[in-house]
């Protein structure tokens, strides 16, 4: 039996309060294409991490080890020195320069700080046609397309020298034929004997291209699947990611639904910046008085895109379709018309786009309705200060007081401080996007609890979540989307963490 | 400080200085620095004409600065004030005089009164600001280019109205909007000289207000058990409000009374204070400043606050211009060349953040007077004015550095 390139043992990685990779367990073959699969939070990033040295030898417990040495990486050019090279989802390339100035960034073909740019040219082009990319090496990135930049990204790899690659979702961006000549390149490496480690969400990808699976789930090593011993099925890979229980770990409720409050009609979104990019699609969404909406997708798919450009246009351009609240079209072009018409929306991002981070909870909690607390104009800070404590109280904000800048606070503090803030701004509809990332158990419970009482006092709400057992746990009603469509939808007591995924990978295939 | 206080060294005490060390530490800095002038001046900078002339020669530093601040507040930067002020100081004196001197030998064929030309001066300098707010805030052109652009054109602009000469000079009743008192009604034979007693009066029950308000909130804060800052901090800063004031008006009364240039620019500062520290306006812009997305997400209308922000700063540029025209009589090229640097090293040695969310009115009135008074303490002494450079750059340098230093470190 041959010896594993790669072998993670019993990798360990805590964080302050959460454990995201438990005695987790990776061994990779010469020449072999290795998916690692899991839902969102698993820790597949967590551990390439590890890996690549961003988090360092001596923050994890465990050994790597690599062509049969320790390795102990305390930085990202430790690994790329030994032959690891990671490409990461968000591409790292420098948009205004060229593919040639790209490939070669950081150690420049230069003899005294002086770049020949005649070697780097033959070079580049050399790297190119491995790769299949026709262009220039003078071509701008800005220029390409996103499947052309992943094509980059692999030939600056293969520059430096390359014995495993790390593919952190190359395809979630691409369309199928780029999807599947970037998949035919791994496996024209695999021939020449480098081994691949593919992350991605895309299991009919999978099984086209790998040798072996590993599944990861809530931290853990759950599965090594080889697909050359045994048939290995779409089905089988789903229900080792997500199979766990659900019972007790969200209130139990009772939804009385009322009648319709927002209707989205045949919306359609653009890019902001790439005028050509539709990133949402027909979508038609229905929510009612005291229901619960969950919108379930992969990263990507388009949900936070969607909340955010019917919420008074703060994503996209182009922006068309119709809005009904109650029943009646509406003007929801702008934040002030949206906020007026009832709908909030809590941010994903608490810390760029939910908190004044500088501040302290009472301005936060105030500052969507202002006037709420002031009289023409002018603040009244005992009111303002009542209304702090009142939500400090009711949604169990933990801190020394109002007055604790929220830049202090916990992420499940600060979320509360957030909801706080839309809450006061007294609205008839929210939309949820991720309200509990990042968040512990205990806080996400106390959320579950919040998003109930809302519906209970009649209001409307979607929630966003890309923990499926959560929008099962909470939802009455789930929407499916991917790509910026809306795939499916089902009702909570009929959908399965199965049957949502199984939707999404059929969205795929056609 | 009562013995009360001392006897009990509390934590809560040493805990709301450390909170408030920034504050006092500006505080003492000014008193360390007038205290340092006055005995190397041998006791020239509290002279009651001395002290008189540092307020008229830093009153139109100050009222700019006030819109400086909230400017800087919001994330953005004007360096087009000096100009501003300058060519809104050119524009009043063609009115005022009816002449043109950009063109030869011709004259307006009018005149206007100081009240008409004042509006108009005003209502210029906002619709001044208002265009440069709007390409800031409707077009997002950085701040800094916008004014920087504005600089140079009203700068050129001054130039040209003024047709490279001095224009002047104004009548009376124009002059007294820097060089008027208000009428010393009760004039007594007192301290050596003919005392202004109304000055002492106004002085006085602008200390008692000042103290009677500050008491009204820490009586609704005691209710709501709210105060946080001990009680010996509050009396001491009651205290040192109280003989600050009386101290200042009781030096202004035995010169010529108080300056009405004085009242115009105490008035602004309050008004500033309340601004900032009270209405929504004032809540809205520290929160753009803090976080512009969240604070667009929350609903509110930055592009107009950023417009509105812009339209106040030209306004009181044109303040400011009006001031310092009518100060010299006479409307020159070189007016306002260099004002904007004085007004935003004021924010900055005032507390002011470069990134926006951070600065009090309070903070840069007195980074106003640090300048000032290092402008006037320096000239008294005969320092040459290339070191009055060098050693204001490394005083805003050190200011801005300890304040990042104790940040980082705290």
């Amino acid at each position: 039996m041959t010896q594993p390139i790669l072998e993670m043992r019993d990798i360990t990685k805590t964080f302050p309060g959460v454990k995201a990779l438990t005695e987790v367990k990776l061994a990779v073959m010469p020449a072999e294409i290795h998916a690692v699969v899991g839902e969102n939070g698993a820790g597949k990033s967590t551990l390439m991490k590890v890996l690549s040295g961003v988090y360092p030898h001596g923050s994890y417990d465990g050994q790597i080890m690599f062509e049969g040495d320790e390795r102990k990486f305390t930085t990202i050019a430790d690994s790329e020195k030994t032959g690891i090279i990671i490409i990461h989802q968000e591409l790292a390339l420098v948009p205004l320069l060229s593919i040639a100035e790209n490939i070669f960034l950081g150690h420049e073909t230069a003899k005294h700080g002086v770049i020949d740019w005649f070697e780097a040219f033959a070079r580049t082009k050399e790297l190119l046609k491995k790769v299949g990319l026709n262009e220039h090496p003078n071509t701008l990135i800005t220029n390409l397309g996103t499947g052309k930049q992943q094509l980059v990204e692999i030939a600056k790899a293969l520059n430096k020298d390359v014995k495993l690659l790390i593919l952190d979702e190359p395809t979630s961006s691409l369309n199928e034929t780029d999807s599947n000549a970037l998949l035919e390149l791994l496996k024209g490496f695999r021939a020449q004997g480098i081994s691949s480690i593919l992350i991605t969400h895309k299991l009919n990808e999978v099984l086209k291209v790998a040798d072996r699976i590993t599944v990861l789930r809530d931290g853990k090593t759950v599965d090594t699947l080889d697909t050359h011993t045994a048939k290995v099925s779409e089905d089988r890979i789903i229900k080792a990611m997500v199979g766990r229980d659900l019972s007790e770990r969200y209130p139990p409720r009772d939804a009385k639904i009322g009648e319709t409050l927002l209707e989205v009609k045949n919306w359609n979104v653009f890019h902001p910046q790439r005028a050509d990019r539709q990133m949402i699609k027909n979508v038609d969404l229905m929510v009612r008085a005291g229901e619960v909406v969950g919108i379930a997708g992969l990263m990507g798919a388009g949900r936070t895109e969607f909340a955010m450009s019917v919420f008074g246009r703060s994503y996209g351009k182009k922006i068309s379709g119709e809005v009904l609240i109650k029943g009646k079209p509406t003007d929801v072009s702008s934040i002030p018309k949206a906020m007026k018409a009832g709908l909030a929306y809590v941010t994903e991002d608490r810390k760029t786009l939910g908190l004044v981070l500088i501040d302290h909870i009472k301005h936060n909690v105030t500052l969507a309705n202002l006037p709420g607390v002031a009289k023409r104009g002018v603040v009244d800070d005992m009111k303002e200060l009542q209304v702090a404590n009142q939500y400090r109280k009711d949604l169990g904000i933990r801190s020394s007081g109002v007055y604790q800048t929220t830049v202090n606070l916990s992420g499940g503090n600060q979320q509360k401080v957030v909801l706080s803030k839309w809450l006061f701004s007294g609205p008839d509809i929210l939309i949820l996007d991720e309200p509990t990332r990042g968040i512990d158990v205990g806080a996400k419970f106390e959320i579950y609890g919040i998003i109930n009482k809302l519906a209970e006092d009649g209001k409307a709400v979607i929630v966003i979540s890309s923990e499926m057992p959560e929008l099962l746990g909470i939802s009455d009603r789930i929407y499916i989307m991917n790509e910026g469509r809306f795939v499916g939808e089902m009702l909570a007591k009929d959908a399965s963490q199965e049957s949502i995924m199984r939707t999404i990978m059929k969205s795929w295939e056609h | 400080m009562s013995n009360l206080d001392t006897a009990k060294p509390s934590s809560d005490f040493m805990r709301f200085i450390k909170a408030n060390v920034r504050d006092y530490a500006l505080l003492i800095s000014l008193l360390v620095i007038m205290v340092f002038f006055q005995i190397t001046t041998n006791g020239t900078l509290f002279m009651p004409v001395n002290m008189t002339n540092i307020i008229l020669q830093n009153s139109y530093i100050v009222i700019m600065a006030l819109g400086m601040l909230l400017v800087i507040v919001a994330g953005h930067i004007d360096l087009s004030v000096g100009s501003l002020s300058g060519f809104i100081g050119g524009v009043a004196a063609l009115l005022m005089t009816g002449t043109m001197p950009f063109v030869q030998s011709a004259s307006l064929g009018f005149t206007l009164d100081p009240y008409t030309t004042s509006a108009f001066c005003i209502a210029l300098g906002a619709a001044i600001g208002a265009v440069q707010g709007y390409f800031i805030a409707y077009h997002k052109i950085p701040a800094f280019i916008v004014t920087l652009a504005g600089m140079l054109v009203f700068r050129g602009l001054e130039l040209q109205v003024l047709g490279g000469a001095s224009v002047g000079p104004f009548p009376k009743t124009f002059q007294l909007l820097s060089s008027g008192y208000v009428p010393d009604i009760f004039t007594v034979q007192a301290f050596g000289g003919p005392f202004n007693l109304l000055a002492l009066l106004i002085g006085t029950i602008v200390t008692l207000m000042i103290i009677y308000f500050n008491f009204k909130e820490r009586r609704t804060q005691l209710s709501h058990g709210l105060a946080e800052e001990p009680n010996a901090i509050f009396i001491g800063r009651n205290a040192l409000i109280a003989i600050a004031f009386i101290g200042f008006s009781f030096l202004m009364a035995q010169y010529r009374g108080l300056p009405t240039v004085l009242i115009v620019m105490f008035a602004l500062i309050a008004l500033f204070v309340f601004i900032t520290t009270r209405t929504t306006f004032g809540r809205r812009i520290y929160a753009m400043g803090g976080n512009e997305k969240a604070t667009k997400l929350s609903g509110v209308n930055t592009e107009k606050l950023t417009f509105q922000i812009f339209v106040i700063m030209g306004a009181l540029s044109a303040l400011a211009g009006l001031i310092f025209a009518a100060r010299l009589n006479v409307a020159t090229p070189k007016a306002g060349q260099g004002f904007e640097l004085d007004v935003i090293a004021a924010c900055f040695i005032g507390g002011a953040a470069v990134t926006g969310g951070v600065g009090k009115v309070i903070g840069a009135v007195i980074g106003a007077f640090m300048m000032g008074v290092m402008n006037n303490g320096m000239s008294i002494l005969g320092i040459d004015i290339g070191w009055q450079f060098v050693i204001k750059g490394a005083v805003l340098m050190l200011a801005v550095f300890l304040d990042v230093y104790y940040k980082n470190k705290g």
